[in-house]
Protein backbone atom coordinates (compact mmCIF):
# COMPACT_ATOMS: atom_id res chain seq x y z
CA UNK A 1 0.00 0.00 0.00
CA UNK A 2 1.40 3.53 -1.15
CA UNK A 3 1.80 5.65 2.50
CA UNK A 4 -0.30 8.96 1.98
CA UNK A 5 1.57 12.04 2.98
CA UNK A 6 0.15 14.86 5.26
CA UNK A 7 2.13 17.99 4.97
CA UNK A 8 2.18 20.29 8.08
CA UNK A 9 3.03 24.42 6.55
CA UNK A 10 6.07 25.52 8.27
CA UNK A 11 5.84 29.18 7.63
CA UNK A 12 8.07 29.74 10.42
CA UNK A 13 5.51 30.96 13.22
CA UNK A 14 6.40 28.74 16.18
CA UNK A 15 7.32 25.48 17.34
CA UNK A 16 5.22 22.34 15.21
CA UNK A 17 7.24 19.53 17.11
CA UNK A 18 3.99 19.03 19.30
CA UNK A 19 1.19 18.98 15.71
CA UNK A 20 4.02 16.78 14.04
CA UNK A 21 4.79 14.50 17.01
CA UNK A 22 0.49 13.65 17.87
CA UNK A 23 -0.14 13.32 13.90
CA UNK A 24 2.57 11.29 13.28
CA UNK A 25 1.45 9.12 16.70
CA UNK A 26 -2.01 8.48 14.74
CA UNK A 27 -0.72 8.29 11.49
CA UNK A 28 -1.64 4.60 10.28
CA UNK A 29 -0.32 4.64 6.49
CA UNK A 30 0.54 8.71 6.66
CA UNK A 31 4.08 10.25 6.43
CA UNK A 32 3.53 13.52 8.43
CA UNK A 33 6.10 16.02 7.32
CA UNK A 34 6.69 19.42 8.49
CA UNK A 35 7.45 21.67 5.23
CA UNK A 36 7.74 25.29 3.63
CA UNK A 37 7.78 23.72 -0.27
CA UNK A 38 4.85 24.72 -2.06
CA UNK A 39 6.01 21.45 -4.10
CA UNK A 40 5.31 19.02 -0.81
CA UNK A 41 2.19 21.00 -0.03
CA UNK A 42 0.44 20.47 -3.64
CA UNK A 43 1.67 16.80 -3.46
CA UNK A 44 0.59 15.89 -0.06
CA UNK A 45 -3.30 14.39 0.42
CA UNK A 46 -3.74 16.19 3.76
CA UNK A 47 -2.91 19.81 4.77
CA UNK A 48 -2.57 21.45 8.30
CA UNK A 49 -2.16 25.63 8.49
CA UNK A 50 -1.03 25.74 12.28
CA UNK A 51 -0.15 29.52 13.80
CA UNK A 52 0.93 30.99 16.82
CA UNK A 53 1.89 34.29 17.58
CA UNK A 54 0.03 37.28 16.30
CA UNK A 55 -1.57 37.65 13.58
CA UNK A 56 -0.05 40.83 11.53
CA UNK A 57 3.86 38.27 11.89
CA UNK A 58 1.66 35.28 10.10
CA UNK A 59 -0.52 37.05 8.05
CA UNK A 60 3.21 38.84 6.85
CA UNK A 61 4.86 35.29 6.33
CA UNK A 62 2.07 33.22 4.81
CA UNK A 63 1.80 36.10 2.19
CA UNK A 64 5.64 36.56 1.73
CA UNK A 65 6.32 32.89 1.30
CA UNK A 66 3.29 32.37 -0.98
CA UNK A 67 1.79 29.91 1.59
CA UNK A 68 -1.80 31.61 0.55
CA UNK A 69 -1.48 30.61 -2.70
CA UNK A 70 -0.88 26.78 -1.26
CA UNK A 71 -4.01 26.54 1.46
CA UNK A 72 -6.14 28.29 -1.69
CA UNK A 73 -5.21 25.54 -3.57
CA UNK A 74 -5.38 22.76 -0.79
CA UNK A 75 -9.07 24.33 -0.33
CA UNK A 76 -10.50 23.14 -3.48
CA UNK A 77 -9.18 20.11 -3.84
CA UNK A 78 -8.04 18.17 -0.28
CA UNK A 79 -8.60 17.91 3.38
CA UNK A 80 -7.23 21.39 5.71
CA UNK A 81 -7.09 21.70 8.80
CA UNK A 82 -6.56 24.75 10.56
CA UNK A 83 -5.47 25.02 14.41
CA UNK A 84 -5.71 28.00 16.18
CA UNK A 85 -4.09 31.15 14.43
CA UNK A 86 -4.32 29.32 11.30
CA UNK A 87 -8.22 29.33 12.08
CA UNK A 88 -8.22 32.97 12.38
CA UNK A 89 -5.91 33.28 9.07
CA UNK A 90 -8.68 32.13 7.49
CA UNK A 91 -11.20 34.24 8.61
CA UNK A 92 -11.67 37.93 6.77
CA UNK A 93 -10.29 39.92 8.98
CA UNK A 94 -9.12 40.19 12.60
CA UNK A 95 -8.48 42.97 15.03
CA UNK A 96 -5.58 42.03 16.71
CA UNK A 97 -2.66 44.66 15.85
CA UNK A 98 -4.93 47.40 14.57
CA UNK A 99 -6.93 45.27 12.02
CA UNK A 100 -5.42 42.38 9.61
CA UNK A 101 -6.83 41.37 6.40
CA UNK A 102 -6.64 37.51 6.24
CA UNK A 103 -7.34 34.86 3.75
CA UNK A 104 -11.60 35.02 4.02
CA UNK A 105 -11.83 31.22 3.39
CA UNK A 106 -14.69 31.68 5.96
CA UNK A 107 -16.68 35.21 5.96
CA UNK A 108 -16.44 36.20 9.36
CA UNK A 109 -14.12 38.88 11.92
CA UNK A 110 -11.88 37.59 14.92
CA UNK A 111 -12.31 39.81 17.49
CA UNK A 112 -10.37 40.65 20.81
CA UNK A 113 -12.42 38.96 24.32
CA UNK A 114 -11.60 42.66 25.93
CA UNK A 115 -10.38 43.29 29.24
CA UNK A 116 -13.78 43.48 30.79
CA UNK A 117 -14.72 39.94 30.17
CA UNK A 118 -17.39 38.94 32.98
CA UNK A 119 -19.35 35.93 33.68
CA UNK A 120 -22.10 35.10 36.71
CA UNK A 121 -20.69 38.29 38.06
CA UNK A 122 -16.70 37.11 37.92
CA UNK A 123 -14.41 39.14 35.97
CA UNK A 124 -12.79 36.61 33.14
CA UNK A 125 -9.19 36.26 32.76
CA UNK A 126 -7.97 36.72 29.01
CA UNK A 127 -6.18 34.75 27.50
CA UNK A 128 -8.65 32.13 27.39
CA UNK A 129 -6.35 30.09 28.55
CA UNK A 130 -6.94 25.81 29.79
CA UNK A 131 -9.58 23.24 29.23
CA UNK A 132 -12.88 24.33 27.88
CA UNK A 133 -16.02 22.16 26.25
CA UNK A 134 -17.17 22.38 23.11
CA UNK A 135 -20.60 21.92 21.51
CA UNK A 136 -20.19 19.93 18.44
CA UNK A 137 -21.88 20.14 15.29
CA UNK A 138 -22.33 16.82 13.49
CA UNK A 139 -19.44 16.91 11.54
CA UNK A 140 -16.83 13.57 10.40
CA UNK A 141 -14.09 15.07 12.25
CA UNK A 142 -16.22 14.86 15.78
CA UNK A 143 -16.24 10.98 14.90
CA UNK A 144 -16.11 8.72 18.54
CA UNK A 145 -15.47 12.29 20.44
CA UNK A 146 -18.23 12.99 23.13
CA UNK A 147 -19.79 15.97 23.00
CA UNK A 148 -18.66 18.16 25.14
CA UNK A 149 -15.69 16.68 25.42
CA UNK A 150 -12.86 19.33 26.65
CA UNK A 151 -10.03 20.56 24.28
CA UNK A 152 -6.66 22.87 24.93
CA UNK A 153 -7.45 26.32 23.92
CA UNK A 154 -4.62 29.58 24.25
CA UNK A 155 -6.26 32.81 22.76
CA UNK A 156 -7.04 36.48 23.42
CA UNK A 157 -8.77 36.84 20.07
CA UNK A 158 -12.09 35.02 18.78
CA UNK A 159 -13.66 34.47 15.62
CA UNK A 160 -17.04 35.70 15.27
CA UNK A 161 -18.23 33.78 12.30
CA UNK A 162 -20.82 35.56 9.52
CA UNK A 163 -22.45 32.25 8.40
CA UNK A 164 -23.59 29.96 11.16
CA UNK A 165 -24.32 26.97 8.85
CA UNK A 166 -20.20 27.24 9.01
CA UNK A 167 -20.06 26.69 13.08
CA UNK A 168 -19.08 22.74 13.58
CA UNK A 169 -18.46 23.70 16.94
CA UNK A 170 -19.49 26.63 20.01
CA UNK A 171 -17.35 27.37 22.70
CA UNK A 172 -18.08 29.88 25.51
CA UNK A 173 -15.93 32.12 27.53
CA UNK A 174 -18.08 35.30 28.73
CA UNK A 175 -19.05 35.23 24.79
CA UNK A 176 -19.84 32.92 22.76
CA UNK A 177 -17.14 32.10 19.72
CA UNK A 178 -16.43 29.28 17.10
CA UNK A 179 -14.54 26.70 18.40
CA UNK A 180 -14.48 24.66 15.20
CA UNK A 181 -15.31 26.13 11.47
CA UNK A 182 -16.11 23.97 8.42
CA UNK A 183 -17.30 23.90 4.76
CA UNK A 184 -16.81 21.37 2.45
CA UNK A 185 -13.04 20.01 2.80
CA UNK A 186 -12.35 22.40 5.12
CA UNK A 187 -12.18 22.38 9.00
CA UNK A 188 -10.25 24.10 11.42
CA UNK A 189 -10.20 24.55 15.14
CA UNK A 190 -9.69 27.33 17.89
CA UNK A 191 -8.36 25.12 20.04
CA UNK A 192 -4.64 22.63 19.96
CA UNK A 193 -5.90 19.51 19.21
CA UNK A 194 -1.94 18.37 19.94
CA UNK A 195 -2.24 18.97 22.57
CA UNK A 196 -5.59 18.08 23.95
CA UNK A 197 -4.64 14.85 25.23
CA UNK A 198 -7.23 11.67 23.64
CA UNK A 199 -9.91 14.23 22.58
CA UNK A 200 -7.63 15.70 20.26
CA UNK A 201 -5.56 12.22 19.04
CA UNK A 202 -8.95 11.38 18.06
CA UNK A 203 -9.88 14.45 15.98
CA UNK A 204 -6.50 14.65 13.92
CA UNK A 205 -6.92 10.86 13.79
CA UNK A 206 -10.66 11.54 12.27
CA UNK A 207 -8.98 14.22 10.00
CA UNK A 208 -6.23 11.88 8.60
CA UNK A 209 -8.72 9.19 7.75
CA UNK A 210 -10.91 12.58 6.24
CA UNK A 211 -12.32 12.37 2.48
CA UNK A 212 -13.05 16.00 2.93
CA UNK A 213 -16.77 15.31 2.59
CA UNK A 214 -18.98 17.40 5.29
CA UNK B 1 -20.10 25.07 29.93
CA UNK B 2 -17.14 26.69 31.37
CA UNK B 3 -13.54 26.95 31.61
CA UNK B 4 -12.27 24.06 34.09
CA UNK B 5 -9.43 24.86 36.58
CA UNK B 6 -6.27 22.94 36.12
CA UNK B 7 -4.52 20.12 38.39
CA UNK B 8 -0.71 20.58 37.23
CA UNK B 9 2.24 17.90 38.45
CA UNK B 10 5.30 19.34 39.02
CA UNK B 11 8.58 17.42 38.15
CA UNK B 12 11.69 18.93 39.85
CA UNK B 13 14.74 17.35 37.63
CA UNK B 14 18.34 16.85 38.32
CA UNK B 15 20.55 15.25 35.34
CA UNK B 16 17.38 13.78 33.93
CA UNK B 17 15.47 12.04 37.10
CA UNK B 18 13.02 13.39 39.07
CA UNK B 19 13.12 14.49 42.59
CA UNK B 20 12.03 16.04 45.28
CA UNK B 21 12.77 18.47 48.03
CA UNK B 22 11.05 19.20 51.70
CA UNK B 23 12.05 22.98 51.66
CA UNK B 24 14.49 22.79 48.99
CA UNK B 25 16.79 20.78 51.09
CA UNK B 26 16.26 16.48 51.76
CA UNK B 27 16.27 15.22 48.14
CA UNK B 28 14.46 12.09 47.52
CA UNK B 29 15.15 10.05 44.17
CA UNK B 30 11.69 9.89 42.79
CA UNK B 31 11.87 8.41 39.45
CA UNK B 32 11.94 8.45 35.68
CA UNK B 33 10.63 11.76 34.12
CA UNK B 34 9.21 9.80 31.31
CA UNK B 35 7.49 7.09 32.81
CA UNK B 36 6.08 9.81 35.84
CA UNK B 37 4.80 11.93 32.79
CA UNK B 38 2.82 9.21 30.63
CA UNK B 39 1.40 8.02 34.78
CA UNK B 40 0.18 11.49 35.09
CA UNK B 41 -0.97 12.09 31.85
CA UNK B 42 -3.11 8.69 31.80
CA UNK B 43 -4.87 9.95 34.92
CA UNK B 44 -6.01 13.13 33.04
CA UNK B 45 -3.02 15.68 34.41
CA UNK B 46 -4.04 18.92 32.57
CA UNK B 47 -0.33 20.09 32.06
CA UNK B 48 2.92 19.17 33.47
CA UNK B 49 5.70 21.45 34.76
CA UNK B 50 8.96 20.52 34.90
CA UNK B 51 11.61 22.48 37.09
CA UNK B 52 15.38 21.90 36.56
CA UNK B 53 17.26 21.90 39.08
CA UNK B 54 20.46 20.39 37.52
CA UNK B 55 23.70 22.91 38.10
CA UNK B 56 25.77 21.59 34.97
CA UNK B 57 25.74 22.72 31.52
CA UNK B 58 26.34 18.72 30.53
CA UNK B 59 22.89 18.40 33.01
CA UNK B 60 20.92 20.47 30.84
CA UNK B 61 20.95 18.72 27.54
CA UNK B 62 20.28 15.55 29.02
CA UNK B 63 17.02 17.73 30.60
CA UNK B 64 16.62 18.89 26.43
CA UNK B 65 16.73 14.94 25.45
CA UNK B 66 14.28 14.26 28.60
CA UNK B 67 11.81 16.91 27.09
CA UNK B 68 11.79 15.41 23.44
CA UNK B 69 10.92 11.89 24.84
CA UNK B 70 8.17 13.55 26.85
CA UNK B 71 7.04 15.02 23.89
CA UNK B 72 6.85 12.43 21.86
CA UNK B 73 4.52 10.67 24.13
CA UNK B 74 2.38 13.19 26.13
CA UNK B 75 0.15 15.02 24.43
CA UNK B 76 -1.05 18.13 26.63
CA UNK B 77 0.82 21.19 27.39
CA UNK B 78 4.55 20.70 29.18
CA UNK B 79 6.07 23.62 30.63
CA UNK B 80 9.69 23.75 31.32
CA UNK B 81 11.56 26.15 34.12
CA UNK B 82 15.13 26.46 36.18
CA UNK B 83 18.06 27.77 34.04
CA UNK B 84 15.98 29.91 31.54
CA UNK B 85 18.04 33.05 31.22
CA UNK B 86 18.42 34.02 27.84
CA UNK B 87 16.53 33.64 24.23
CA UNK B 88 18.35 30.89 23.29
CA UNK B 89 17.57 28.34 26.38
CA UNK B 90 13.54 29.35 25.91
CA UNK B 91 14.35 28.72 21.97
CA UNK B 92 15.91 25.22 22.63
CA UNK B 93 13.22 24.29 25.24
CA UNK B 94 10.45 25.13 22.77
CA UNK B 95 12.12 23.00 20.12
CA UNK B 96 12.60 20.17 22.32
CA UNK B 97 8.45 20.51 22.35
CA UNK B 98 8.35 21.91 25.40
CA UNK B 99 4.84 24.23 24.74
CA UNK B 100 5.78 27.20 27.69
CA UNK B 101 9.22 28.00 29.76
CA UNK B 102 9.24 29.59 33.12
CA UNK B 103 11.14 32.42 33.84
CA UNK B 104 12.62 33.04 37.26
CA UNK B 105 15.52 34.62 38.77
CA UNK B 106 16.69 35.85 35.11
CA UNK B 107 13.24 38.08 35.38
CA UNK B 108 14.01 39.86 38.70
CA UNK B 109 18.06 40.86 37.08
CA UNK B 110 16.38 41.67 34.14
CA UNK B 111 13.11 42.35 33.55
CA UNK B 112 13.50 43.40 30.07
CA UNK B 113 14.26 39.88 29.23
CA UNK B 114 10.80 38.81 29.94
CA UNK B 115 9.30 41.42 27.34
CA UNK B 116 11.54 40.36 24.65
CA UNK B 117 11.03 36.99 25.17
CA UNK B 118 7.13 37.57 24.73
CA UNK B 119 7.47 39.22 22.09
CA UNK B 120 9.35 37.26 20.50
CA UNK B 121 8.15 33.63 21.26
CA UNK B 122 4.69 34.96 22.67
CA UNK B 123 3.12 35.81 26.01
CA UNK B 124 0.81 31.85 25.29
CA UNK B 125 4.68 30.60 26.06
CA UNK B 126 6.08 32.80 28.98
CA UNK B 127 5.25 31.71 32.46
CA UNK B 128 7.02 33.73 35.01
CA UNK B 129 7.18 32.09 38.38
CA UNK B 130 7.05 34.05 41.68
CA UNK B 131 9.05 32.40 44.57
CA UNK B 132 7.37 34.78 47.64
CA UNK B 133 7.76 34.77 51.18
CA UNK B 134 5.40 36.73 53.72
CA UNK B 135 6.99 39.55 55.60
CA UNK B 136 4.53 41.21 57.32
CA UNK B 137 0.63 41.68 57.51
CA UNK B 138 -0.59 41.42 53.86
CA UNK B 139 2.86 41.76 52.80
CA UNK B 140 5.07 39.65 50.37
CA UNK B 141 8.35 40.04 49.30
CA UNK B 142 10.24 37.54 46.44
CA UNK B 143 13.08 35.81 46.90
CA UNK B 144 15.60 34.32 45.13
CA UNK B 145 18.10 31.43 44.65
CA UNK B 146 15.64 29.01 46.39
CA UNK B 147 14.01 31.24 48.77
CA UNK B 148 17.35 32.40 50.61
CA UNK B 149 17.91 36.31 49.25
CA UNK B 150 15.32 38.44 49.39
CA UNK B 151 15.03 41.24 46.66
CA UNK B 152 12.93 43.95 48.33
CA UNK B 153 10.25 43.51 45.78
CA UNK B 154 6.60 43.50 46.50
CA UNK B 155 5.27 40.17 45.04
CA UNK B 156 1.98 41.92 44.31
CA UNK B 157 3.49 45.00 42.11
CA UNK B 158 6.09 42.92 40.77
CA UNK B 159 3.25 40.58 39.54
CA UNK B 160 1.38 42.97 38.02
CA UNK B 161 4.45 44.54 36.13
CA UNK B 162 4.85 40.74 34.83
CA UNK B 163 1.64 40.81 33.78
CA UNK B 164 2.63 44.17 31.78
CA UNK B 165 5.76 42.96 30.71
CA UNK B 166 4.09 40.49 28.59
CA UNK B 167 3.95 37.11 30.29
CA UNK B 168 1.04 35.06 29.95
CA UNK B 169 0.40 33.50 33.14
CA UNK B 170 2.21 33.72 36.41
CA UNK B 171 3.25 30.61 38.29
CA UNK B 172 3.37 31.58 42.57
CA UNK B 173 5.27 29.58 44.59
CA UNK B 174 5.28 30.67 48.45
CA UNK B 175 8.48 29.94 49.82
CA UNK B 176 7.44 29.50 53.49
CA UNK B 177 5.25 26.86 52.14
CA UNK B 178 7.18 24.84 50.17
CA UNK B 179 7.59 21.45 50.91
CA UNK B 180 5.61 21.84 54.15
CA UNK B 181 2.43 20.40 53.62
CA UNK B 182 0.17 22.52 55.36
CA UNK B 183 -1.42 24.54 52.45
CA UNK B 184 -0.96 27.18 49.89
CA UNK B 185 -0.13 30.71 51.04
CA UNK B 186 -4.16 31.92 50.12
CA UNK B 187 -3.58 35.44 51.11
CA UNK B 188 -0.59 36.60 48.26
CA UNK B 189 -2.68 33.69 46.04
CA UNK B 190 -5.87 35.93 46.54
CA UNK B 191 -3.86 39.28 46.55
CA UNK B 192 -1.84 38.30 43.19
CA UNK B 193 -5.05 36.61 41.08
CA UNK B 194 -7.42 39.75 42.02
CA UNK B 195 -4.13 41.91 40.55
CA UNK B 196 -3.69 40.51 37.13
CA UNK B 197 -5.67 39.89 34.67
CA UNK B 198 -3.51 36.43 33.73
CA UNK B 199 -4.08 33.03 35.13
CA UNK B 200 -1.97 32.54 38.22
CA UNK B 201 -1.27 29.15 39.29
CA UNK B 202 -0.41 28.08 43.33
CA UNK B 203 2.09 26.12 44.31
CA UNK B 204 3.76 25.50 47.50
CA UNK B 205 2.44 23.40 50.55
CA UNK B 206 0.12 21.01 49.30
CA UNK B 207 -0.22 17.77 52.22
CA UNK B 208 -3.96 17.28 51.07
CA UNK B 209 -6.83 17.61 48.36
CA UNK B 210 -8.74 19.96 50.19
CA UNK B 211 -5.91 22.13 50.26
CA UNK B 212 -6.21 22.11 46.50
CA UNK B 213 -9.76 23.23 46.53
CA UNK B 214 -8.59 26.55 48.66
CA UNK B 215 -6.56 27.41 46.49
CA UNK B 216 -9.01 27.56 43.97
CA UNK B 217 -12.03 28.73 46.66
CA UNK B 218 -9.82 31.11 48.92
CA UNK B 219 -6.91 31.75 47.03
CA UNK B 220 -8.45 32.37 43.08
CA UNK B 221 -6.23 30.30 41.56
CA UNK B 222 -6.74 29.67 37.92
CA UNK B 223 -4.84 26.26 38.55
CA UNK B 224 -2.68 24.41 41.40
CA UNK B 225 0.32 22.87 40.85
CA UNK B 226 1.76 19.70 43.47
CA UNK B 227 4.64 17.68 43.44
CA UNK B 228 4.65 15.06 46.46
CA UNK B 229 1.48 14.21 46.44
CA UNK B 230 1.43 12.61 43.35
CA UNK B 231 4.59 11.22 43.54
CA UNK B 232 4.78 9.27 46.44
CA UNK B 233 1.33 8.04 45.51
CA UNK B 234 -0.86 9.23 48.29
CA UNK B 235 -2.98 10.64 45.79
CA UNK B 236 -3.79 10.15 41.77
CA UNK B 237 -4.44 13.28 40.20
CA UNK B 238 -8.20 11.50 39.17
CA UNK B 239 -8.88 11.55 42.49
CA UNK B 240 -7.64 15.19 43.49
CA UNK B 241 -9.83 16.19 40.54
CA UNK B 242 -12.84 14.17 41.70
CA UNK B 243 -12.06 15.48 45.04
CA UNK B 244 -12.23 19.15 43.54
CA UNK B 245 -15.27 18.54 41.21
CA UNK B 246 -17.27 17.31 44.35
CA UNK B 247 -16.57 20.47 46.21
CA UNK B 248 -18.15 22.37 42.94
CA UNK B 249 -15.30 23.42 41.33
CA UNK B 250 -15.18 23.00 37.22
CA UNK B 251 -12.50 19.88 36.35
CA UNK B 252 -12.00 17.99 33.50
CA UNK B 253 -12.39 14.48 34.22
CA UNK B 254 -11.09 12.01 32.34
CA UNK B 255 -12.94 8.09 32.39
Amino acid sequence: MTSKVCAVIDYGMGNLHSAHGALQAVAQDTRVLVTSDPEVIRAADHVVLPGVGAIRDCMAEIRRQGIDQVVEEARQTKPLLGICVGLQAMMDRSEENNGVDCLGLFPGQVRFFGHDLVENGEKLKVPHMGWNQVSQVDHPLWHGIDNHSRFYFVHSYYVHAERPQQIKGRGHYGVEFAAAMGEDNVFAVQFHPEKSHNAGLALLKNFLEWDGQA
Amino acid sequence: MALAKRIIPCLDVDKGRVVKGVNFVGIRDAGDPVEIAKRYNDQGADEITFLDITASHEGRETTVHMVEAIAEQVFIPLTVGGGIRELDDIRRMLNAGADKVSINSAAVYNPEFVREASQKFGAQCIVVAIDAKQVGDNHWEIFTHGGRKPTGINAVEWAVKMADYGAGEILLTSMDRDGVKSGFDLGVTRAISDAVNIPVIASGGVGNLDHLVEGVTQGRADAVLAASIFHFGEYTVQQAKQHMAAAGIEMRLVD
